[in-house]
């Protein structure tokens, strides 16, 4: 649908009009566009350059663009100094976002079945409630987790994290797990089974074409905000749980310098999300629009 | 429509397979790691700041510590805003999460008080090898409530003032063996532009009670403040409270460093590494980066005691100790761990190991009689030695006090008001607001916390 | 397009987008009403997400409450019990919650405005045809995909700093190509805190907003605008009568996420200034009093109010915006 949006609006630019000058505009505007995509993307490159060199040139001003490029930084958020391993971290951020991601489809996939395809009554109000959970500040509940996580003995332990990340990710999913169901033909459905299908057949031939899509993207959105969580991270964790941004933070020191390998880790810590964010560009404009695009 | 979105359904099974194996994976592991932790009785964790003393003892515990006594030690390093609200969070709830913490002469007595700390004192006697009768006598005193003893050094620290001789040499400046805050301030004036984006002195301004309130209280002291009176009445709006702080504001406005409202205690090391600065005025322990051998300004610093005005010494008194946590089920390995840290053999470890200059020093007597040490240090062990023998946090202005503490006042509320009262100087540093304005706001502040002790 | 929707309920905004796709859709037929036979079972796929949602966000708001009138500071252990409305009273009275609330609105509504603002100028940008536009597209989500804790201390100490920043780095090196050694060497955090803040939270943004906006944009019916042009319509005409028109609920939609996700920033906060120099907005508030100050009491009333005050905020908005959309569909 993206590239048939840009086909036709091409050609229907008439040659009536002064194609010189449209052109020259167009090609302006293709540069703005260049710059802006460089400016948004320096500060990431600056990272990225900083992270691959020495921590005085690092701190240079004015700043050494050609200083001689080292893999210290990351090697010292593999532990080369300390001895301390960053995969710890890295597994348990892992853990609780693909855990909880995996929770939060197990829940909001049905909950937004009930609210669609056959919706309850009053599913507006149940959506609201949803909503409102989100607008809500998780900071205040805080505390009494905290206090109910150190009698339950639940402390530093990471499926406290995915039970606290599926309640945070489950309203925004339940709301685009709703929108992508509601493209499902019931008619067709209902003509389906009445013609004999069996539910598996309505399931694969009907309902996945739709939903599967619906679902990576609603995934994509959570594992994204479940990995990017600090403040429970923060409070919650300590030897064993503790997630990557929590790691993270822990590379800036009050002595001594540190941007380069602060730098580094923080590449380095980007890099899942950055990975599956650019390898499914498409589906987190879909999932962001709740399912307008395809 | 349907082609394309078959299509994509089999584009998006494979990862969402691949996702769900990995967290069968991550959860196998991270169970197994768990287990692991569990079943090794000899294992216990800590929780410290990751300043660089302690990031070489990171480095030094697995070969070491950990190989002769089979006790495996999980860290938690993290900065020291961080980690101070991570340990009174643990501590105080007694989670136990953590054995054993760093903890400061601030929290030590407090933590005490509160029955959050086991008693070291049966320990010390025991263990003969430690020589508690080493430890300086001010810094074992700021660690010890009613008769017992609750944390051990790991270093001890008090302030002073450094500055670029070879500067001052080309200028024709000449620093005083004892000097006052008024000569400081001058000397300031004139060094400032000595060199091209030269300043004169840095000073802490960013917020935080243990950054600018540090050095800032210090000078409220010497000029004849406090921040109560003995009977709890708060003193911040004081003529002499207010003397001191528009000092230090004015002198950090004119000549101090460039951002100085966010510049702490790495920020100042920089400047000064970097010929940013011609002085500075902090801890005693940044010597040992300065004097580093790949310090571009090694063997150009000279110290000298931290500049006074009314009293005769005004360095703060300031420790990184180990506390062991009551509700902690390993406390004979836990002290292990602290008895090796704090103990002599820690610092010949660095000292071979690492260089001289790193060893956390500060904290025992027989350090500055070590003559591999003290020839490393020679610039600034006797200056370090004297501010640390100086200082007494129990009579550190020209008033009694209510509570014990040089650079902070010894009451839990402190680390609430000083941050506080710190973002408002902080603010005055930048400009944005007055130092009268600031400082009524943090009377008001200060008298909230007086009068809960000024009933008792 | 034209699809005549007959569903007519307040929050049919909610699924507002869906109207706008093509295909076999059930908002032709409406949402067949459920009868009461058979309601538990239409409502059991509901519930376990609903009792979770009970259970997980609801319950613990309850213990917050009961502590809001405790009188209970950890580094105080011995000094326990029943403080009635105190921590109310004191919370009342104490300028900085009235500017924490300040900043959070300002916060927000700055960076929500003006991140929705780029976004839609790069979005109209990126909905047009050139080379590279794919490559484009990449280089201004990646902001988005920096985690927060990251992109907050690259601002803070890669670009922000006074001393070695990029900002001052590169100040230094153009006033050095002109010879100069003297130049300007602004403190970015502490001369324009909430600036700061503001700046490094539109960089991440934006990105966000573009992406629903350029998501609105392409499913926008190219049949009308193709005939609009024929018309003899401008640029400026198509985007106002038509292009606009049909953005506007993406807009609504995009502003709505963003708020809901910006209003809770504690990251960026916590990382630039540690919410000195008058930035801590309310989850930083409700944070310093929990976690530094320990003061479980203070910070559960705080907790309360803020609760309050979003329920009061949350309804309000979700009113507007669903009459907004009420009318539109008029």
């Amino acid at each position: 649908m993206t590239t048939a949006v840009a086909g036709p609006r091409t050609r229907a630019h008439s040659p009536a009009r002064r194609p010189g000058r449209e052109r020259r505009n167009r090609g302006l505007l293709g540069l703005l566009a260049w710059l802006c995509g460089i400016v948004f993307f320096l500060p990431f490159a600056w990272m990225v350059l900083t992270s691959l060199h020495g921590e005085q040139d690092a701190a240079a001003n004015p700043p050494h663009l050609a200083a001689p490029l080292t893999l210290h930084g990351y090697r010292e958020f593999f532990g080369s100094g300390t001895g301390v391993s960053p995969w710890p971290p890295l597994v348990n951020s892992l853990t609780a976002s693909i855990a909880s991601t995996v929770l939060v489809l197990l829940l909001a996939t049905p909950a937004a079945y009930a609210l669609s395809i056959k919706p309850v009554r009053k599913w507006t109000d149940v959506m609201f409630f949803f909503l409102s959970t989100k607008m809500l500040p998780a900071v205040a509940g805080l505390l009494p987790v905290y206090l109910i996580a150190k009698n339950a003995g639940l402390l530093d332990n990471i499926w406290l994290l995915v039970v606290l990340y599926t309640s945070m990710n489950l309203p925004i999913a339940v709301w685009m797990m709703r929108s992508f169901l509601a493209e499902v033909p019931v008619a067709i459905m209902e003509a389906a089974s009445i013609d004999g299908a069996g539910l598996p057949t309505v399931l694969t031939r009907i309902i996945a074409p739709v939903v599967m899509p619906g679902i990576a993207a609603t995934a994509l959105i959570s594992f994204i905000f479940s990995w990017n969580e600090l403040l429970f991270a923060r409070v919650l964790t300590g030897v064993v749980a503790g997630t990557a941004p929590v790691f993270l933070t822990g590379f800036v020191t009050s002595q001594g310098l540190f941007l380069a390998k602060v730098c580094a880790a923080a590449v380095c810590i980007s890099l899942p999300v950055l990975a599956a964010g650019f390898a499914a560009q498409d589906k987190l404009v879909q999932g962001l629009s709740l399912g307008a695009v395809k | 429509m349907t082609p394309t979105t078959l299509r994509s359904t089999r584009r998006v099974l494979p990862p969402l397979a691949l996702a769900v194996c990995g967290t069968l994976l991550a959860a196998a592991c991270s169970g197994a790691g768990g287990a692991g932790g569990g079943s090794g009785s000899h294992s216990i964790n800590v929780l410290m700041v990751n300043n660089p003393q302690m990031v070489d003892l990171q480095k030094l515990t697995a070969a070491n510590f950990t190989k002769s006594t089979g006790i495996k030690v999980n860290f938690t390093v993290l900065p020291e805003d961080d980690v101070r609200d991570k340990i009174t969070q643990d501590f105080s709830s007694q989670a136990g999460q953590y054995d054993v913490a760093t903890i400061s002469n601030y929290e030590a007595p407090i933590y005490a008080k509160n029955g959050w700390l086991a008693s070291l004192s049966s320990h010390t006697t025991a263990d003969t090898a430690f020589a508690q009768s080493d430890i300086l006598p001010a810094i074992q005193q700021s660690l010890t409530y009613n008769g017992q003893i609750y944390a051990e050094p790991f270093y001890g620290e008090s302030s002073f003032l450094m500055y670029r001789k070879d500067v001052f040499a080309a200028k024709g400046l000449t620093m005083p063996a004892a000097p006052t805050w008024a000569q400081v301030a001058d000397l300031a004036a004139k060094a400032d532009g000595a060199q091209s984006g030269m300043k004169g002195i840095c000073l802490r301004g960013q917020p935080g009670w243990g950054e600018v309130i540090a050095p800032l209280t210090t000078v409220v002291n010497t000029m004849g403040g406090t921040w109560f009176d003995k009977d709890w009445k708060a003193q911040v709006d004081s003529p002499a409270f207010k003397k001191a702080v528009s000092f230090y504001v004015d002198l950090v406005r004119k000549h101090g460093e460039a951002g100085a409202p966010q510049a702490g205690f790495t920020e100042c090391l920089n400047d000064l590494e970097q010929s940013k600065v011609a002085m500075w005025y902090d801890a005693t322990s940044a010597a040992g980066s300065l004097e580093a051998s790949d310090s571009p300004v090694a063997g150009k610093i000279g110290y000298v005691p931290a500049p006074v005005d009314r009293t005769k010494s005004s360095g703060w008194l300031y420790t990184w100790a180990w506390g062991l946590q009551k509700a902690s089920k390993h406390q004979d390995d836990a002290w292990k761990f602290i008895s090796w840290a704090s103990g002599k053999g820690y610092e010949n470890l660095v000292g071979t190991k690492l260089g001289w200059s790193r060893i956390p020093a500060g904290k025992r007597t027989s350090t500055y009689s070590n003559a591999q040490y003290v020839a490393a240090s020679s610039a600034f062990a006797k200056p370090t030695l004297t501010a640390l023998e100086a200082a007494d946090p129990g009579n550190p202005g020209v008033q009694p006090r209510p509570a014990p503490g040089i650079q902070f006042v010894g009451i839990p509320e402190f680390t609430d008001l000083g941050t506080k009262v710190s973002q408002e100087i902080s603010s005055a540093i930048a400009g944005r607001t007055s130092v009268d304005s600031a400082l009524k706001t943090s009377q008001s502040l200060a008298e909230k916390v007086a009068a809960k002790y000024a009933g008792q | 397009m034209s699809t005549p929707s007959t569903t007519s309920s307040p929050s049919r905004w909610l699924r507002a987008p869906d109207a706008l796709r093509r295909g076999p859709s059930v908002a032709s037929a409406g949402p067949p009403r459920p009868r009461p036979r058979g309601a538990w079972a239409r409502r059991a796929p509901l519930l376990p997400a609903l009792v979770f949602m009970i259970v997980v966000t609801q319950l613990p708001f309850v213990g917050t409450l009961v502590i809001s009138f405790m009188r209970w500071n950890a580094l105080d252990p011995g000094n326990k019990g029943f403080a009635g409305l105190s921590n109310y009273t004191t919370e009342f009275t104490d300028p900085q919650l009235r500017s924490s609330l300040t900043t959070t609105v300002v916060l927000t509504a700055s960076v929500v405005l003006v991140s929705l603002a780029l976004g839609l100028g790069l979005a109209l940008l990126l909905d047009r045809r050139f080379r590279g536009r794919g490559l484009v597209r990449t280089l201004l989500i990646t902001p988005f995909l920096v985690v927060p804790v990251a992109s907050a201390l690259l601002w803070k100490h890669a670009l922000y700093n006074a001393e070695y920043g990029l900002l001052n780095g590169s100040l230094s090196w153009v006033w050095s190509l002109f010879g100069s050694h003297n130049p300007p060497q602004p403190d970015w955090l502490s001369q324009s805190p909430k600036l700061a803040v503001e700046a490094s939270l539109i960089w991440q943004w934006t990105p966000f907003m573009m992406l629903i906006l350029l998501a609105g944009l392409q499913s926008r019916p190219t049949d009308v605008v193709e005939a609009a042009r024929v018309d003899g319509a401008t640029t400026w005409q198509v985007f106002r009568y038509l292009t606009f028109p049909h953005l506007r609920r993406y807009l609504e939609l995009a502003a709505l996420l963003g708020t809901v996700y910006v209003v809770q920033n504690f990251d960026a906060v916590f990382t630039l200034t540690s919410g000195g120099l008058g930035t801590a907005n309310l989850p930083y508030a409700v944070y310093s009093t929990f976690y530094q100050a320990h003061d479980y009491g203070q910070a559960s009333a705080e907790g309360v109010i803020v609760v309050v005050l979003s329920i009061i905020v949350a309804t309000f908005a979700l009113r507007t915006v669903s009459s907004l959309f009420r009318e539109e569909t008029r």
